[in-house]
């Protein structure tokens, strides 16, 4: 009892799904070449201040972070710490950084390289203060506020 | 007697989970993905000067004071001010629309002049001897060069002062926020002063300008000489045990 037969001939194919994985390897190379992974472990709290008049920082590869903020681990108490790359810093750390970051990059870059400043809008300006003048010291003198963009 | 089992050859492997396995990885990076850009205030800091000369004495109508204090209470020129009114207070310096003897006294800056001080200069690059005194006089020479060059595109213009500056001071205990606020106000009001010029002259907002192309550099270059952005925060002194001289 054939009575549902099959039609042999049914009207158009299946679209083929073999070029699938192919677009979606496309777009995961988009993504992977695109991404740019955060580095570090936030180890401060970080609330940016907001402004309006900001500029975008054009070349990640030369902008180099310093986080300030205090202490997402409560036992560190809550006065604002430094971070350079992974770890707490001390201010005397921050000439050996800067001069770390230089030897890593071209010569002809260094001069280029933007020190972006991550601070949390709460803190006191003291600690700021002696953050750049340790960077004027070791000649890393452009600087960037980091902050949101808004108001 | 055991049988060899015929040798197939290797299966094909079934590539219909392949999409899968790269939407997992599309998925992934997705969401590590931080596409919202780095933005902030670009700023550069001044280089540190180990022989502490004492600096010219800079006339007080050419210092626009802006003292921030612990309580993040803004002092401008000696009085209190709201955060909201700096912007206007720190365009009116830049601009001394009544001519006001407490703010700087502008002049004007014409062809001749331009031209007159680019021959002075060639002269004295001249005869010129020591390096040091070249270079000197390059500079002027450049500095001259570079205002003729903004008077052929805007015309003959006021010029602020050369000692003219923004001086930012803040307290040990002013708050980053303020900080950034205020650098944002003084920021905004040097933005605008450059926008409105631009706009009248060239019907384009500085803002708008691009850097790439050649001719509007140059445009970019002489809004830029009429309003420079000079922003002091010299050395850090705590407000209120400055020693007056």
């Amino acid at each position: 009892m054939s009575r549902f037969k099959e039609k042999e001939n049914s009207g158009t194919p299946a679209v083929s799904t073999a070029s699938l994985p192919d677009i979606i390897f496309m777009l995961l190379f988009f993504f992977m070449v695109t991404t740019v992974m955060r580095e570090v472990d936030l180890k401060v709290k970080i609330t940016l201040p907001e402004a309006s008049e900001v500029e975008k920082l054009e070349d990640k590869a030369l902008v180099d972070y310093i986080y300030i903020g205090p202490p997402t681990m409560e036992a560190l108490g809550t006065e604002p710490l430094i971070q350079l790359n992974d770890q707490f810093a001390k201010l005397e750390d921050i000439d050996p950084w800067v001069k770390a970051n230089n030897e890593r990059r071209q010569e002809a870059e260094v001069p280029r390289i933007t020190r972006s400043l991550k601070v949390d809008k709460d803190t006191y300006m003291k600690i700021v203060t002696d953050v750049k003048q340790e960077l004027r010291k070791s000649n890393a003198l452009k600087i960037n506020y980091s902050t949101g963009r808004g108001r | 007697m055991l049988r060899r089992k015929k040798i197939r050859g290797p299966g094909e492997i079934n590539a219909g989970s392949m999409a899968d396995i790269a939407f997992l990885l599309l998925i992934f990076f997705l969401v590590t993905t931080t596409m919202d850009t780095d933005v902030g205030i670009l700023r550069l800091l001044p280089p540190i000067v180990e022989d502490v000369t004492p600096p010219d004495k800079v006339k007080q109508r050419n210092i626009y004071e802006v003292l921030v204090n612990d309580a993040d209470m803004l002092l401008v020129e000696g009085k209190p001010m709201d955060i909201s009114d700096l912007r206007e207070g720190a365009k009116e310096f830049m601009t001394n629309p009544n001519k006001s003897e407490d703010l700087p006294e502008k002049s004007l800056v014409t062809r001749a002049e331009c031209k007159q001080q680019i021959g002075n200069f060639q002269s004295y690059l001249a005869s010129a001897t020591t390096p040091e005194e070249k270079q000197n006089f390059r500079k002027g020479l450049e500095k001259w060069e570079e205002k003729l060059a903004a008077v052929e595109l805007l015309g003959e213009y006021m010029e602020l002062p050369g000692s003219a500056v923004i001086s930012l001071q803040t307290g040990s205990k002013t708050s980053y926020d303020m900080y950034v606020q205020v650098q944002n106000e003084l920021e905004a009001a040097v933005r605008e002063l450059r926008d409105e010029l631009s706009k009248n002259k060239f019907n384009k907002k500085y803002t708008e300008l691009s850097e790439i192309l050649e001719e509007e550099k140059e445009m970019i270059r002489a809004v830029r000489m009429v309003f420079p952005q000079r922003i002091s925060e010299a050395e850090p002194v705590e407000v209120g045990s400055r020693s007056e001289s």
